[in-house]
């Protein structure tokens, strides 16, 4: 007879020995998939997990896929400690590409340094202003933000789309749905040279750093801590949820767009209608693997970004469909979730006996 | 019907139906219950007689409810033997517990507000076939015991009192042999708790063995025949409470000699320091009080008590005072020091110098999850200028978290633990010292020795009487009138939002709080019983 019994203080060992549980877990059964598909599990966990790093060019490539995860998430993981459940940063990561990009595309001939500053700033902007209106649909009617943001989500990809096809398209682009490419001052400077690690990761460890200060440090963080974990002992005190719920999204829309941008304005270089393979929603799964700390999130962005780099070579070499990433990341946020549970609670083997403990 | 086996001696209380020769109606034989990390019962034993009224003393912790829950078949004891008019039973269920005829009564009842009495009682039986034979039932035990309810009414228009009814007529409906009532009368006004005492003499005078579980001690000693008391799950003495007193058998549940709490020299008032004037406030909870014409004064150096029954308004006025309710009453509605501020929030509040104190401690008062020096910081940061441009000092906020656990006794691993892993009374201490050294003008305290122990709850009452020494306002809402008796100077009674003028404490009785308690609607309902006609001969006039 197996059952769990409540621990009496939460365990601190498991905070942090849980997602490395879950990942162990998750090789575990993503081995017996691979050999269900008919593949030797060793060499496909291999190809998926070691194969796309064990050369610079490929961890530079960690860390271009890593970078919009980290930004996002640790914005992300600011609402969750809230209980503001944002899980639209795919659109607001999209709103900031459109702002961003749109401002180097309406200046396509300028060779001004300030257009990159402006560019991030309307980056953050576009991703701000997609998040203020779950914010104000939750502020004003009470209307669930999952449901908001996530629909909004859907709006932003078809209006880039719609751009792209229509207005913004390159008018030397042989009709493809392709916006023009971006003038050089609208580019990410390259920090690495050979690479295409640009200054987005620069910019997400220091995301990481503020955060990491907002959180633990900082009065506003506290107040989020305390409307997330006693909401009534927040109120009790006068930390007002709407300001939270404000502030948190505001924050992590401005966080994802800005992360928008750097992808038009790194790696892509362009506007096209598909300008993440998810980043938005794979860093829901990176908050909760870094355990909503800035630090955590730092590292669950990098292994993340490993399932990206694994599912592309896993097509490649082991013909796999693309779904492969979409599984792993699923199976991990699945055992993460459920590995949390031995936080406040621990395993027993033996016949039940105790249903409470007061005295 | 009910319980009328054993035809009804006289009335008096019944000492002369205790029988010393037969098999005892419940027999604890080294009964031992182990829980991760604590001993809840260590080899208990005592005896119960048919009749007997037989109280279970002990303070929160003691392994009262422990106890309970394996006589009711809750929980198994690891070791030990229940025998049952001389035979060894197993007790496997509640189910089975009351096929034996053991009824319980909790002290948190289980019942759907929506639904009427007699549907209620339906519910709780095992099957029901004929609702008017169950009405015929009902109404029987009600007029056999003296417990006037009306079948029909719907459970949300009830008493707190009348709701217990409910449970205990549930009870009576199965024959018990046993009744077991854990905490009773915390919920009731002093007339109820009378009222509640007849019932229970008349059961166990038809010989109903009842076990009575409390910690209040003069209640006890009015009622019952035999006293066991529990003190960290050990029996640490049996007495016939007729023959001790109050502060003997306290002494006897808390292991130590106790001192009155020392009030000082008669206290000089100063000028009012908290004002509330004609506040009236919609409650924002679906079943919750509405405030009406609420009128008080508090002065400095005064300790004013705000007697009453639960869920009669005190949670309202307290979310009104500290300012957590949405709802904006007339900013001088309510004044600290002279200064309107029902229209701000807690905050501001506290920046003039008021400080509140919430009944629940978890999730309210402080953050279960959070360390104390968090939960230190969570109120007093402004105060005591524990943030600097919007980022946490930490090595100040570190030293007045250790500054309340040193002066107030606090027992704990140090100001980084978890504030959820104290015990109920270390982190009342906490919190009621982290107002208390932000020296507050005006302090609102809600029920601030709501299941704390003994020692802890002397230590909070000297330290609410040192604070208004130093000239604060002090409004205390306690629904314990005997803590209310011991610090309060004045005292006001709320009954249905309302509240009755400020007495001072030397010139009013425990009767006339009790009367103010029931409210005017039961003031009535004395004199005039009128939705009680369907029971006749209620016996609601003999408070």
């Amino acid at each position: 007879m197996v059952r769990l019994e409540p621990r009496r203080q939460h365990s601190q060992a498991m905070v942090y020995l849980s997602p490395v549980l879950a990942i162990l877990m998750t090789l575990v059964v993503g081995g017996i998939i691979f050999a269900f598909l008919g593949k030797n599990p060793f060499d496909a966990l291999y190809t998926f997990f070691i194969l796309p790093i064990n050369n610079s060019y490929g961890i530079s490539e960690l860390f271009v896929k890593a970078t919009p995860l980290v930004i996002i998430a640790v914005g992300l993981a600011m609402g969750f400690r809230a209980n503001v459940w944002n899980i639209g940063a795919e659109g607001q990561l999209t709103m900031g590409a459109i702002f961003g990009g749109g401002l180097a595309l309406y200046f396509h001939d300028s060779e001004s340094i300030l257009l990159m500053p402006a560019m991030f700033v309307l980056g953050a902007l576009g991703g701000a202003f997609w998040a203020a209106i779950p914010a104000l649909l939750r502020t004003k009617f009470n209307a669930n933000e999952i449901l908001t943001s996530l629909m909004l989500t859907y709006v932003a990809t078809l209006f880039l789309s719609f751009l792209v096809h229509g207005p913004w398209r390159n008018p030397e682009g042989f009709n493809f749905p392709e916006s023009r490419p971006f003038p050089d001052a609208g580019l990410l400077p390259i920090i690495f040279e050979g690479s295409r690690v640009h200054l987005g990761t620069a910019v997400a460890v220091f995301v990481v750093i503020a955060g990491w200060l907002l959180l633990s440090k900082s009065v506003i963080g506290f107040q989020l801590r305390v409307v997330g974990k006693a909401p009534q002992a927040a109120r009790h005190v006068g930390f007002r949820q709407k300001r939270m719920v404000w502030f948190t999204l505001l924050l992590g829309g401005a966080l994802a767009g800005l992360a928008g941008l750097f992808e038009v304005s790194g790696p892509i270089g362009q506007l096209q209608p598909s300008i993440s393979p998810g980043y938005g929603f794979t860093a829901i799964i990176v908050a909760f693997l870094g355990r909503l700390h800035p630090v955590g999130i730092l590292f669950g962005g990098i292994i993340m970004a490993l399932t990206y780099l694994g599912g592309e070579l896993a097509q490649i070499t082991l013909g796999l469909p693309n779904a492969v990433t979409g599984l792993f990341q699923g199976i991990l946020l699945f055992f993460l979730l459920a590995c949390d549970v031995l936080t406040k609670y621990r395993i027993r083997f033996g016949a039940i006996a105790a249903k409470g403990r007061t005295a | 019907m009910g319980v009328a086996t054993v035809t009804s001696t006289t009335g008096e209380a019944g000492a002369n139906t205790v029988k010393g020769a037969g098999p005892a109606q419940l027999e604890v034989r080294g009964v031992t219950k182990a829980f991760p990390g604590c001993l809840a019962n260590d080899d208990i034993s005592f005896r119960i007689e048919p009749g007997e009224i037989h109280a279970l003393l002990g303070e929160n912790g003691a392994g009262k409810s422990t106890l309970v829950k394996i006589i009711y078949g809750v929980l198994q004891a690891d070791e030990g033997a229940l025998i049952w008019e001389g035979k060894p039973v197993t007790i496997a269920s509640p189910h089975d517990a009351r096929e034996m005829g053991i009824g319980l009564v909790f002290q948190h009842f289980s019942l759907f507000e929506t639904m009427t009495v007699l549907e209620n009682i339906a519910l709780a039986m095992n099957d029901v076939r004929d609702m008017d034979a169950l009405r015929k039932q009902v109404l029987e035990v009600e007029k056999t015991y003296g417990l006037p309810l009306d079948p029909d009414r719907h459970v949300y228009t009830l008493s707190v009192g009348e709701r217990q009814r409910i449970e205990i007529v549930r009870c009576l409906l199965q024959n018990p042999k046993l009744l077991i009532l854990d905490e009773p009368t915390s919920v009731l006004t002093p007339q109820e708790v009378e009222k509640l005492f007849e019932t229970l003499r008349r059961l166990a005078d038809e010989g109903c063995a009842i076990l009575y579980i409390s910690h209040k001690l003069h209640e006890v000693k009015a009622l019952c025949h035999k006293a066991t008391v529990l003190r960290g799950g050990k029996v640490v003495g049996g007495c016939d409470p007729r023959e001790e007193t109050a502060k003997s058998m306290a002494e006897m549940m808390i292991g130590q000699k106790l001192t009155a709490p020392d009030r000082g020299e008669a206290r000089q008032f100063g000028d009012v320091r908290l004002a509330v004037s004609n506040l009236s406030l919609e409650s924002d909870e679906q079943f919750g009080t509405d405030l009406k014409g609420i009128n008080l004064e508090v002065r400095g150096g005064e300790i004013m008590g705000v007697a009453g029954v639960a869920g009669n308004g005190q949670n309202e006025l307290f979310r009104a005072l500290a300012g957590e309710t949405e709802q904006e009453a007339a900013p001088d509605s309510i004044k600290i020091d002279g200064n309107p501020v029902a229209h701000f929030g807690p905050r501001r509040r506290r920046r003039l110098g008021a400080t509140f104190v919430p009944e629940e401690r978890n999730g309210h008062g402080a953050v279960p999850d959070m360390s104390l020096s968090e939960n230190g910081f969570l109120t007093a940061f402004r105060r005591m200028a524990l943030s600097a441009r919007g980022l946490i000092r930490e090595v100040p906020t570190k030293s007045f978290a250790d500054n309340i656990i040193k002066t107030f006794d606090v027992r704990t691993t140090g100001s980084g633990a978890e504030a959820g892993s104290l015990s109920g009374g270390n982190l009342q201490k906490f919190i009621v010292g982290r107002e208390i050294l932000q020296d507050p003008g005006v302090l609102v305290i809600s029920q601030p020795t709501w299941g704390v122990d003994a020692g802890a709850a002397s230590a909070i009452h000297q330290a609410l009487l040192d604070l208004a020494a130093k000239g604060t306002a002090v409004l205390v809402i306690s629904q314990d009138l005997d803590e209310i008796y011991a610090i309060c100077d004045s005292v006001v009674v709320m009954a249905e939002g309302k509240m009755s003028k400020p007495r001072p404490m030397a010139d009013v009785s425990i009767e006339e709080i009790g009367l103010l308690m029931g409210g005017l609607h039961d003031l009535e309902g004395q004199t005039n019983p009128a939705h009680d006609t369907q029971v006749e001969g209620g016996r609601l006039g003999q408070a």
